[in-house]
């Protein structure tokens, strides 16, 4: 079942496109990975993809997943450097989208909550104030926020960077299972080529504002586009 | 100090303006939370100049002054919140413009019918004497409800407060709960305004949020060590303006800039406090 639909989608800032044309489908249960190099509009496409930004040409469109069911970690959050907020605020949020107007959390909330917390290994940082954690350690309280939304469809931008092996070794785990058992559709940004060759079931390479590839992983060490990646050291 | 507390009290406008400004107080530093962290401070600003031109206007056509800058400082709301979202610069720039305007065109209005007479200076500087028991009634049900609100809507209002793009990808509306804040916001400022006046009340707004964000690290600590600070911070204020027949709405910032400096003090405090623990072990 098709979930996201691009049809000629082209996004721009200011007038100036920086995508163009995209045309490509992701269905139910896909592993989705986007690569590109930096400035390719990999997070651009993941607005686009979430509604934030609305495309400037074209049609993004979206069945079966309600705005509820929709977990997301941003690549920078917008959040200020001096926002006070505790750890396991943050992660709480995380399950607003799928309440109605009237939002108080209820027991199995909490309990979602401090299991995500605990699967990334933030469950004793929970009452820290945020702003004084370490890039990395904001990093997981943010994917264990995006864990608590997403009920259908988990969308990524850059999950691994400021990990430390072992934490990024896990997430690729915990994403993969929630790929297999929960048959969560996954997206994903990644500059790490073999993980995404690993675990991925598609493959989608921006380049020049445009979409290089678009297909099953296993196509992508084949061609053209993927041919100059693949054996490449990833840089980050 | 507590009998002339009881005497205070004893008065009927004296107790008039401790319910009501109570009760704005607590709203505007509930509010005010999301306003400082969310970089809208000057949206209070704004609005309460709105408000004064608002007042203004109302003064000359003889309409209730209350009435009438509601849902006119509600529209500017509104319009601030637009200016604000699509452009830093430009939205601060339409913040002062509109502002200022108002400013203007209130004092012009005035000007050219009544002169400034001593309501346009109870309308800048605040005073608690002018509100009847009608406008009591009516402020003190208003504010129960910007307050019913907000705490209903709390964890909605953190979450917009904290990441607008993650709340609005996972389905939290958040352009609804933006317009509840400037909604709220806009029948706050024209509820204080009479009491603090317009060019005061905006800091109820600001102080106690800041005060607070110096000590607390958590949004709920910081949220209700706000509506403490504010809460003893007005009454303190009421309190020595009716001792020392000092301007309502004056006393009441300056407490108000008391508590700031008193919790950067307890800051610094314990910080010190911290390294010489730390140095002594
Ligand atoms: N807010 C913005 N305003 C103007 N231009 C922008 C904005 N955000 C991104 N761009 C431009 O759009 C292009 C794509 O940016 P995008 O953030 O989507 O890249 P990316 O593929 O995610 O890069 P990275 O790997 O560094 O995260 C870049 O050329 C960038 O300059
Ligand atoms: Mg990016």
């Amino acid at each position: 079942m098709v979930i996201l639909r691009c049809r000629d989608a082209s996004f721009a800032y200011d007038g100036n496109e920086v995508l163009s044309g995209l045309n490509f489908e992701i269905n139910s249960g896909d592993y989705l990975c986007v690569v590109g190099e930096n400035g390719s509009g990999k997070s651009t496409l993941i607005k686009g993809l979430l509604r934030l930004k609305p495309p400037c040409a074209g049609e993004v469109s979206v069945s079966g997943v309600a705005a509820g069911e929709v977990g997301y970690l941003p690549q920078q959050t917008a959040a200020q450097k001096d926002f006070p907020a505790s750890a396991r605020e943050v992660v709480l949020s995380g399950r607003l989208g799928a309440r109605g107007i009237l939002a108080f959390y209820t027991k199995a909330d909490k309990s979602v909550c401090d299991e995500n917390m605990r699967r990334l290994g933030v469950y004793d940082l929970r009452g820290s104030c945020f702003r004084e954690l370490s890039g990395g350690q904001q990093r997981r309280v943010l994917l264990a926020r995006a864990l608590c939304a997403a009920k259908k469809l988990l969308i990524l931008d850059e999950p691994a960077a400021g990990l430390d092996p072992a934490a990024s070794r896990e997430l690729y785990l915990i994403i993969e299972k929630l790929n297999r058992q929960d048959k969560m559709t996954i997206i994903m940004v990644s500059h790490d080529i073999s993980g995404a060759l690993q675990y991925s079931s598609h493959i989608l390479h921006l380049n020049n504002s445009r979409l290089l590839y678009f297909g099953k992983t296993a196509g992508y060490a084949g061609s053209a586009a993927g041919a100059g990646l693949v054996g490449r050291r990833p840089d980050a | 100090m507590l009998k002339a507390l009881f005497e205070m009290l004893s008065y009927p406008f004296m107790a008039r303006a401790l319910v009501v400004g109570l009760l704005v107080s607590l709203c505007a530093s509930l509010l005010g939370v999301s306003l400082v962290l969310k970089r809208y401070s000057m949206i209070g600003d704004g609005l309460s100049h709105v408000g004064f031109g608002t007042l203004a206007a109302a003064t000359v056509f003889n309409a209730s002054p209350l009435l009438m800058a509601a849902p006119v400082v509600m529209a500017a709301a509104f319009l601030l919140l637009r200016l604000s979202e699509n452009s830093q610069v430009r939205g601060d720039a339409g913040i002062a413009l509109i502002s200022n305007g108002s400013l203007a065109v209130g004092i012009m209005l005035i000007s050219l019918t009544t002169g400034i007479n001593i309501d346009v200076y109870n309308y800048m500087f605040g005073s608690i004497l002018t509100m009847s028991a009608a406008d009591v009634a009516l402020s003190a049900v208003l504010a129960s409800a910007v307050l019913a609100v907000f705490v209903l809507f709390y964890n909605k209002i953190f979450a917009v407060t904290f990441d607008e793009s993650f709340a609005r990808a996972s389905g939290t509306n958040a352009g609804l709960y933006n317009s509840l804040l400037a909604v709220l916001t806009a029948v706050t400022i024209v509820l204080g305004m009479r009491m603090m006046g317009a060019l005061l009340i905006s800091s109820l707004i600001i102080f106690p949020a800041a005060t607070s964000m110096r000590l607390c690290k958590t949004f709920k600590s910081v949220t209700i060590c706000s509506a403490s600070v504010s809460a003893a911070c007005f009454l303190t204020g009421l309190a020595a303006s009716f001792l020392f027949a000092a301007p309502t709405g004056a006393s009441i910032v300056v407490a108000n800039i008391a508590a700031f400096f008193i919790f950067c003090a307890l800051k610094a405090g314990t910080r010190i406090a911290r390294r010489t623990k730390q140095s002594g072990a």
